[in-house]
């Protein structure tokens, strides 16, 4: 029985965070644990069953979906980026930053998909309104910051992206 | 949280998939975004010992717009619908900012939801709405359906275990006239409808009602078309008088069962509100563009 | 804008936290995010009934899944007499089920694997034969004397729990008798749970060699857990490491015990093998500790003037398959008895009465210091059905009813010493910001077009803090809290308390007491929690607790430091320690302010230049017995319209103004208040535990059990007074719950509002849009 269950493997080959790795995945294994368990990038996290919480949210080929609800076989040669890519050369994404800067997290367990969500958010649209960004990120939920801060980070990082424009 | 196992096939022709589907029968389902699917499979609430992955089908992504109307891939994303400009069909953009959230617009794909058949789902009724038809391949024929043939049950459908949905086909519109909502009632984003009603109208010169379309979600075992309702429209102006009319008409339609969301009664309240909110504001609409 | 850590005298600014480079990096540590060698996984076997008796349990098939190692049931921890655990509510709690189950989700057994996948794939193939019995849903038909019995495990044969009562009984009844208005109300506060994000768990790692076990968990209370597991399991106290890590979210659901933990660590002393099991959603909403579930009747006297003359009390306690709150020892219904209020009630009396039903077990304090929440929805909400009843302004009643400042400290008829308040102004300031007069006339307006508008008013008093040693302990252990402090010979400190922060921001908020009082700066001083090996012992954090102990023992830890300090700066001044005073940011010599030394040369000093005799070093610890709990208090006015069509109700305008004495970080508390107000509008609107009659759970993930997300949660404006607390420190009260426990109520009063003028005095929450048109209908309100 070990055996072929070592057979049900098959090599995932992903771009992540523009690095070219690879793994064995069985075909069950969702995308999130094997972001998590197999690369060893702990910063995508999972906090529900049902596709709700958006804790686990990656950009796949550039669209921010929710890794728990995708299998790692369906990433196989695609583009993955999470929450460890944001960061360039020591400096922080300016959405990293604003969220720092306004207090736009507590516990911080939500955050890295909360971020991965905002990012794709203001690649769409770099100025958005506060209910355009409500709605942007209502696949996340949190429960310490009732969002307000939330909502205002990203709000600073769209003005502060606007002087500097950065990359993902 | 973790499926049953499974095995996995990413098959790169509708003919290799007819193969898998020949070799493994009922055993196999069919995985195109998976935000039905894989979730109720976490939850061990479907446990298919094959999938098949058709997401490679790249020909299926893809919508035609010709004079005889809209074919849309089945494995069209929720979100590219959304994003999509087809001016004679505004109720697509009009309902798929409705569905599920943002991260599962991103990945889920009308195809897949509707061979889900879920009868809250919000497609369901924006395609009933708009007359839709689906296309169903198999290796020996291909099968159009009316939509309301395709929606047989709760989460069961027409398709059988050799199928595979490819397209949904909107006609054009009778007019270029033509106006759209959809309402639903959700007690939170991510939530299914308690009530959903999609509305599509098209408009004569004269402002008469040239074609209605009414769908509705979480009205009955199915979604299924509000057809007395529309008939109630078409061939008349579009009055304050008549949109009470069909509101009251379009209550007393369909089946809603009373649960958590709500009783019946409530639900068929809800779906005449959303009636007569959607036909006033299209109303409005249409007013505003006969002043401008 | 956040200003950084490194700026001086950082008591009260908004300093941006010191976790964040971490956090927004992804690079946090939590519970799942740890693998250790030879790490293997536990998945539970639960009872899809709610009350059945378990004829059979076979698991043949259940050991044929490849990678399966153990499977655990209730028979073989009988035998080690572990089947059941002591709640910290003095109750007993079944680890796995033996006889019977008693909710559905209980934990039957408990398989560990190579995988997570292969100890789910055993646990569905582990089959138990069941005997459905009758199920009991409902506590009041719980309390019935025919009602089947729940816990055969108990001496007593029925299904009641325990009795509390608090204040004259005789007396209020009197009063109330006496007086000429009396208004009663039957208030419901639904089951909720507090659902992090991050779901429970736990990795036990037993090591045969050392005999040492290391015990990773989410943990709000670490030393109280390593306690309790030391108790229960027999291993000596010294060789169990807790480390509780970094922690998603708590909100009181941390604080217990639960079944998979001991499960775990009993699997890691069997195997010697590292054991990781982390819940899914669904065990954690459908098994871990709700909230809640309290039916209370209310009733309240007073003068046609609307001076309230008395206030009683009656509580049904829906406690589920076991007592497992996590109260204080003494205190069954918590701190209920806060139910007083803000107001000043000559006499008052209140009871409640805890009762079994085949549902999950409970409840914890959810957001709030132990029912808190409860009585304060209650006293809020039966106020306003008095204003209703005298056609007072709900505004108004209050002001007539306020303990009055110079009242403080206030002796309440339920037993408590009230701190410190001005509940005036904190009122007046949140009607200013909501310009209440201009409200009420645009209400006027709306409501003569046809809307469906009410403006609510919720001044709450909390009571958190627990707190002195005369009155809490939690199994005996004294609710002080502790704080360590080592200034390193550069001038740089670490410091460890007792608690454990989920968000609340400690490293940063601890940091700012601590080195506002040795006039360093935040960055200057690591707090470290969580790890029972190197902090001192703590009863950890949860009922706002954290800044009234342990923030108590930070600053007189730290004042401990500074009066060794000034020795050693005496001598570095040559001037005698009488002659040295601190400033506030330096020791300066009396009259000569320009020699002064700072920390950092006297930290070096304590290493390398030490007055004769003096023992070298400069650390302190103070274990903080505080002397009374603190009092936070807050003016809330909420503005809503109701859909007359759909039964929606839109929240369009809340004000919280929070006086939570002094403020160490402005930018925190905001930031709590606003999370804390998110929470109170989910359980006012969306958030319910709900259960079938057969004890079937209807909200057991986030499909049905309804969190806010951005849409939904309205946007929050907040404002603050300060009045001190007299006895702490540094006069701070604590703020994380204040709004959780204020805001619902105040939901629910502009709810009735908008249809008071239709005799509407109640509603009950959660407010979901069905309900609320059920109401309008029976109006005939509706659209």
């Amino acid at each position: 029985m070990e055996s072929r269950k070592e057979d049900a493997r098959r090599m995932v080959s992903v771009t992540i965070n523009g690095e070219m790795r690879q793994g064995l995945a069985e075909p069950r294994t969702l995308l999130a644990y094997f972001i998590r368990e197999t690369l060893g990038l702990t910063g995508t996290h999972v906090g529900c069953d049902t596709t709700s919480c958006g804790a686990c949210t990656v950009l796949f080929d550039g669209e921010p979906v929710k890794s728990c609800t995708v299998l790692a076989v369906q990433a196989d040669q695609h583009q993955i980026d999470t929450v460890e890519g944001l960061e360039t050369d020591n400096v922080l994404h300016p959405l990293q930053q604003a969220f720092w800067d306004n207090h736009g997290l507590q516990c911080g367990f939500c955050t890295p998909g909360m971020l991965m969500t905002s990012v794709a958010l203001l690649q769409k649209n770099p100025h958005p309104t506060e209910s355009e960004i409500r709605h942007g990120i209502s696949g996340n939920l949190c429960r310490c910051t009732g969002y307000v801060n939330i909502v205002k980070a990203i709000t600073d990082a769209s003005h502060k992206m606007q002087k500097e424009p950065a990359e993902v | 949280m973790f499926p049953s196992a499974f095995e996995y096939y990413a098959p790169k022709t509708l003919d290799e998939v007819y193969g898998l589907l020949a070799q493994y029968g009922d055993e196999a389902k069919i995985l195109a975004g998976g935000q039905s699917l894989l979730p109720m499979m976490k939850l061990r609430l479907a446990a298919p010992s094959v999938l098949i992955d058709i997401g490679s089908l790249g020909q299926l992504s893809s919508a035609t717009e010709t004079a005889e109307g809209l074919s849309m891939g089945a494995l069209m994303r929720h979100k590219t619908i959304e994003t999509s400009h087809w001016p004679h069909y505004p109720l697509l953009r009009e309902t798929a900012p409705w569905i599920a959230d943002p991260l599962v617009r991103n990945r889920g794909t009308i195809g897949g939801s509707l061979a889900h058949a879920d009868p809250a789902a919000d497609w369901g009724a924006a395609l009933l709405a708009l007359g839709a038809s689906v296309q169903i391949e198999s290796r020996d024929r291909i099968r159009h359906m009316a939509l309301e043939e395709f929606f047989v049950d709760l989460y069961t459908t027409a398709l059988e275990p050799q199928e595979v949905l490819t397209r949904i086909v909107i006609p054009v519109p009778a007019t270029a006239a033509t106006f759209a909502r959809y309402l639903k009632l959700e007690r939170k984003v991510g939530d299914f409808a308690v009530v959903g009603v999609a509305i599509t109208v098209s408009l004569a010169i004269d402002g008469t009602v040239a074609q209605a379309g009414i769908g509705m979600a979480a009205m009955s075992g199915v979604p299924f078309a509000a057809h007395q309702t529309e008939s109630l429209l078409v061939g008349r102006q579009l009055t304050p008088a008549l949109i009470k009319e069909v509101s009251e008409s379009a209550s007393q339609e369909g089946d809603p069962e009373s649960d958590r969301r709500g009783s019946a009664e409530y639900k068929r309240s809800m779906a005449r509100v959303f009636v007569e909110r959607g036909l006033s504001q299209i109303l409005q609409q249409w007013e505003s563009t006969q002043s401008a | 804008m956040a200003i950084e850590a490194t700026e001086t005298r950082p008591l009260g600014k908004a300093i941006k936290r010191k976790e964040d480079p971490r956090l927004v990096r992804g690079q946090g540590r939590y519970l799942d995010d740890i693998v250790l060698p030879g790490m293997l996984y536990m998945a539970l076997a639960r009872s899809p009934y709610a009350h059945a008796r378990i004829k059979e349990i076979r698991l043949d098939q259940a050991y044929q899944v490849p990678g399966v190692k153990a499977i655990l049931t209730g028979a073989d921890l009988e035998k080690m007499n572990l089947s059941w655990m002591p709640t910290l509510a003095g109750d007993r709690q079944m680890v796995l089920a033996t006889g019977k189950v008693l909710f559905q989700y209980q934990e039957v057994a408990a398989v560990v694997a190579e995988s997570r996948a292969a100890a789910e794939d055993a646990v569905q193939l582990i089959e138990i034969d069941y005997e459905p019995l009758a199920p009991v849903v409902d506590p009041y038909a719980a309390l019935k004397a025919d009602a089947p019995l729940l816990r055969e495990d108990r001496d007593q044969k029925d299904n009641h729990i325990f009795h509390w009562e608090v204040g004259d009984r005789k007396a209020t009844d009197d009063a109330l008798a006496s007086s000429p208005v009396v208004v009663k109300e039957f208030i419901r506060m639904p089951r909720v749970h507090p659902a992090p994000v991050e779901p429970c768990g736990c990795i036990a790692d037993y090591q045969k060699a050392t005999g040492k076990l290391t015990w990773y968990v989410t943990s709000q209370a670490p030393h109280a857990h390593r306690t309790v597991l030391a108790l229960v399991s027999g291993l000596p106290e010294h060789m169990i490491h807790v480390i509780s890590p970094d922690i998603g979210g708590g909100f009181g659901n941390k604080v217990p015990v639960y079944p998979g933990y001991v499960c775990s660590v009993v699997m890691s002393l069997q195997l010697g093998r590292p054991v990781k099991w982390v819940e899914t959603r669904t065990e954690n909403i459908a098994t871990t500790n709700f909230a809640r579930d309290y039916h209370m009747t209310a009733e309240i006297g007073a003068t046609q003037e609307g001076i309230v003359t008395a206030l009683k009390v009656a509580t049904i306690a829906d406690h589920g398959a076991f007592d497992a709150a996590a109260d204080p020892s003494k205190f069954p219904a918590g701190l209920f008895s806060i139910v007083t209020g803000s107001y000043d009630f000559p006499v008052a009396f209140a009871e409640v009465d805890g009762v079994y039903t085949n549902k999950a077990p409970g409840g914890v304090a959810y957001r709030c210091s132990f029912r808190v929440t409860e009585a304060s929805y209650l006293i809020e909400r039966v106020m306003n059905t008095l204003a209703l009843k005298l056609n007072l302004d709900p505004a108004e009643i209050r002001r007539r009813n306020f303990i009055r400042s110079e009242q403080f400290p206030y002796q309440s008829p339920l037993g408590w010493t009230y701190d410190s308040g001005n509940y005036d102004a904190t009122l007046n300031e949140a009607l200013k910001l909501v310009d209440y007069e201009q409200l009420r006339k645009q209400q006027a307006e709306r409501r003569a077009g046809g809307e469906l508008v009410g403006i609510g008013i919720s001044t709450f008093t909390e009571i958190v803090g627990a707190g002195p040693s005369n009155t809490f302990d939690i199994l005996g252990i004294k609710m002080f809290d502790s704080c360590e402090i080592r200034i390193h010979p550069t001038g740089k400190a670490i410091a460890r308390l007792g608690t454990r922060h989920q968000g609340q921001g400690h490293e940063t908020t601890f940091a700012q007491v601590i080195a506002d009082e040795l006039g360093m700066t935040a960055a200057d001083v690591l707090i470290e929690e969580g790890d029972t090996d190197t902090a001192p012992y703590g009863l950890g954090t949860y009922a706002s607790r954290s800044t009234p102990t342990a923030g108590g023992a930070a600053a007189l830890a730290a004042r401990r430091i500074r009066q060794k300090a000034i020795q050693i700066a005496a001598h570095l001044l040559e001037v005698s320690p009488d002659d040295v005073e601190w400033n506030g940011e330096k020791f300066a010599a009396k009259g000569l302010e320009s020699r002064a030394v700072g920390m950092s040369e006297v930290a070096l000093a304590a290493y390398t230049n030490l007055p004769e005799g003096m023992e070298p070093g400069l650390e302190a610890t103070y274990y903080y017995d505080p002397p009374n709990l603190t009092f936070p208090n807050g003016a809330y006015v909420a503005m809503v319209a109701i859909d007359r069509g759909t039964g929606e109700v839109k929240v369009e305008r809340f004000v919280a103004v929070d006086d939570c004495g002094t403020v160490i970080n402005p930018m925190v508390v905001d930031g709590q208040v606003h999370g804390g107000l998110t929470e109170g509008f989910g359980i006012a609107f969306m958030q319910e535990i709900a259960y079938d009659e057969d004890g079937n759970n209807l909200a057991p993930n986030f499909m049905e059990y309804l969190v806010p997300t951005a849409v939904e949660a309205p946007h929050w404006e907040t404002g603050r007074t300060v009045t001190p607390s007299p006895h702490h420190p540094i006069g701070a009260k604590g703020v994380g719950e204040s709004p959780n426990v204020g805001s619902p109520a105040a939901f629910v009063n502009a709810v009735v509002d908008a249809l008071s003028p239709y005799g509407v005095t109640n509603v009950e929450i959660p407010l979901f849009p069905w309900k609320v048109w059920n109401v309008l209908k029976e109006l005939g309100l509706t659209q």
